[in-house]
């Protein structure tokens, strides 16, 4: 190795831009696109395959759900939330001042139907489950879902009101397909 | 130092065509190592074993888990039921990360302590941060690995810490996961990454050792090797040292495996994960100062650009601490400094194992701005002001004189024959 003439030595003199600056650089050039075209497809690889795409609807039957009570199904591996809501809940979602609404957002925007409040039950902080579905957990301040991992409290329309969480609860896209059966996604 | 030549003739045909033997004795025999070591530079070594060890039993543990959701946690128990020794495998696994971590924290502060981040040992110390950056993401894909609630609960919510990056926060967990949930796709991932990074910390430790070889060890008098004298060989000097301290090591490590193989563990991760009840999240101890740190700040991205920047900020250690004195022994008042940091760090780790109630909010958020605080103030200020006491002449001087005394052995001596 030591044997090799330097560089420098081996290179015709020639000041300013050479022949093989422009060969370097044309050749620097291909080399970084051939990378970036390598490394696309293999980082796509990690995205949600084909069939976990599919999977991406779910129908709900809403006829057991009977007023004040929630239901939890699966959608694309999360939990949605669906509740008849109460009057009251109604009333309380529909009357909130915006202006004290970390997320400011009407009640109106997030449901379709009033009586109907269907969204994502994961918590928007960190992805935990708040509590709220079931009889007996707790509601958190303000009526609606509490959060037990940082401790995060949602309204009657799902909307954050204390907390680390940042948004309020997602709302997934739903369609009602008649009165009583709704496809979610 | 002799450089012996094999007198087997195999030995001498190989080391003819790659010069592995004396290439050994340059490194581990005749390798001349500051004759002062103590106890505290046996944690370099000690953290190599357990790098062992987790692969070890981390290999033959593959053999026998299953990366599906559907039975991940059921051939995690197939291995503690019904593989023979797996349960030892598995408590030596488990255990031996924390163990590993034990060794690592331990080893540096030893470098905080000692100074030996500095010139010319910045890159040797930028290695090591790096090692404990993969370490981390090790041990939380190792965790959910066993499919238990807390793994999966763990899972779910360190990974939505990168929903809080702005704009493309979702696409980018989503990616991650490779669905819209954690889930299949998440858990073979994370056990082919599992798998993966130890070996990167294989190659990232051969380069922690050449730079420490190139340049040599530091020492509690933080001064340079200066002659021969200063240095006693390696062998059989600090391979018997370091035999003292594997011996306490696996001692402490069997006391876990075979009478509290679960202390460190969380009991719920012996619960199956279910994607629709969260448990009470506490990570792992090792994780509990940053999760304190992840706590501390009221807003979402805050709270992980803060955590990060507590790893992140080790790599600058070197820039920021500019006094030319190397060890704590003869700076006064870093001295003291060094010791209110590592409490403030055992504060964070009690406060990241607490509810976010209280005084633990206030406490942790003090902690939290003093940790930045140390790196960012205190240490730059204590460099410039502290006037450190004077420095030995040398190694060799400083540890005779301490001894009481006699003709110092000539090196020579110490010399294999
Ligand atoms: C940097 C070194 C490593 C660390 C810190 C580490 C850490 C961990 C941890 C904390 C667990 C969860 C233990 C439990 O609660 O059950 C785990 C599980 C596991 N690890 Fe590792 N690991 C390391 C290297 C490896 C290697 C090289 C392999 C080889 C493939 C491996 C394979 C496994 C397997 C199969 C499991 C699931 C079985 C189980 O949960 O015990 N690990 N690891
Ligand atoms: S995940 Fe709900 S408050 Fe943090």
């Amino acid at each position: 190795m030591a044997e090799t003439a330097p560089e420098a030595e081996q290179t015709s003199p020639a000041e300013g831009e050479t022949r093989r600056d422009f060969l370097v650089l044309a050749a620097g050039a291909m080399g970084a696109v051939a990378v970036v075209g390598i490394a696309w497809p293999l980082i796509e690889t990690m995205n949600p395959s084909a069939d976990v795409l599919a999977l991406a609807s779910a129908e709900v039957d809403l006829s057991p759900i009977e007023v004040g009570q929630s239901i939890t199904v699966m959608w694309r591996g999360k939990p949605v939330f669906v509740r008849q809501r109460t009057p009251a809940e109604i009333e309380q979602a529909a009357t909130v001042d915006l202006a004290d609404l970390p997320h400011p957002e009407t009640d109106e925007e997030r449901v379709q139907r009033a009586e109907w409040l269907i969204m994502v039950g994961v918590c928007t902080h960190l992805g935990c489950i708040p509590l709220g579905q079931k009889l007996g957990d707790p509601r958190g301040d303000f009526d609606g879902w509490f959060c037990p991992c940082h401790g995060s409290h949602y309204d009657t329309s799902g909307r954050i009101r204390v907390g680390p969480a940042p948004r309020n609860l997602d709302i997934p896209e739903y369609q009602f397909l008649n009165d009583t059966l709704v496809r979610i996604g | 130092m002799s450089t012996p030549v094999p007198r087997n003739r195999l030995a001498q045909w190989i080391e003819y065509r790659l010069p592995i033997f004396s290439w050994t004795n340059a490194q581990l025999i005749d390798y001349p190592t500051p004759r002062n070591l103590n106890y505290w530079w046996n944690f370099g070594s000690l953290a190599g074993v357990m790098l062992v060890v987790q692969l070890l039993t981390g290999v033959l543990l593959a053999m026998h888990y299953t990366p599906h959701v559907s039975m991940a946690f059921d051939s995690t128990e197939h291995i503690m039921r019904n593989v023979e020794w797996g349960w030892l495998l598995r408590y030596l696994h488990a255990n031996g990360g924390s163990m590993f971590f034990v060794v690592i924290y331990i080893h540096l502060f030893r470098g905080l302590y000692y100074g030996s981040y500095k010139a010319p040992r910045e890159l040797l110390w930028l290695f090591g941060v790096v090692i404990l950056m993969l370490m981390m993401g090790s041990a939380f894909m190792g965790y959910v690995l066993p499919w238990g609630q807390m793994s999966f609960w763990a899972a779910t919510v360190i990974t939505n810490l990168l929903s809080a990056v702005p704009w493309i926060g979702d696409t980018l967990v989503t990616w991650l996961w490779g669905g819209f949930s954690v889930d299949n796709p998440t858990l073979t991932r994370f056990y082919s990454l599992h798998y993966l990074f130890p070996f990167l910390i294989v190659a990232l430790v051969f380069l922690h050792l050449w730079a420490l070889h190139h340049r040599k060890s530091n020492n509690p008098l933080g001064i340079e090797i200066k002659s021969p004298k200063d240095t006693i060989p390696f062998h059989p000097y600090y391979t018997a040292k370091d035999m003292v301290g594997f011996g306490v090591m696996f001692f402490v490590l069997a006391i876990f495996v075979f009478y509290l193989p679960n202390m460190l563990g969380e009991v719920i991760n012996y619960v199956p994960a279910d994607p629709l009840r969260t448990p009470h999240i506490v990570p792992e101890w090792y994780f509990l100062p940053h999760y304190a740190i992840l706590r501390a700040v009221p807003d979402k991205l805050g709270g992980v650009v803060a955590m990060l920047a507590a790893v992140v900020i080790l790599f600058f250690m070197p820039w920021l601490d500019n006094s030319k004195v190397r060890s704590a022994r003869f700076r006064p008042i870093y001295k003291q400094f060094f010791w209110v940091f590592l409490a403030d760090c055992v504060v964070l780790g009690w406060v990241g194992a607490n509810p976010p109630a209280g005084s633990f909010i206030l406490i942790g958020r003090l902690a939290t701005a003093y940790y930045f605080a140390h790196f960012i103030i205190i240490v730059p200020l204590i460099a410039r002001f502290e006037r450190p006491r004077a420095l030995p002449e040398s190694i060799h001087q400083a540890v005779l004189k301490k001894g009481g005394g006699g003709e110092p052995a000539p090196a020579a001596k110490m010399e294999r024959p």
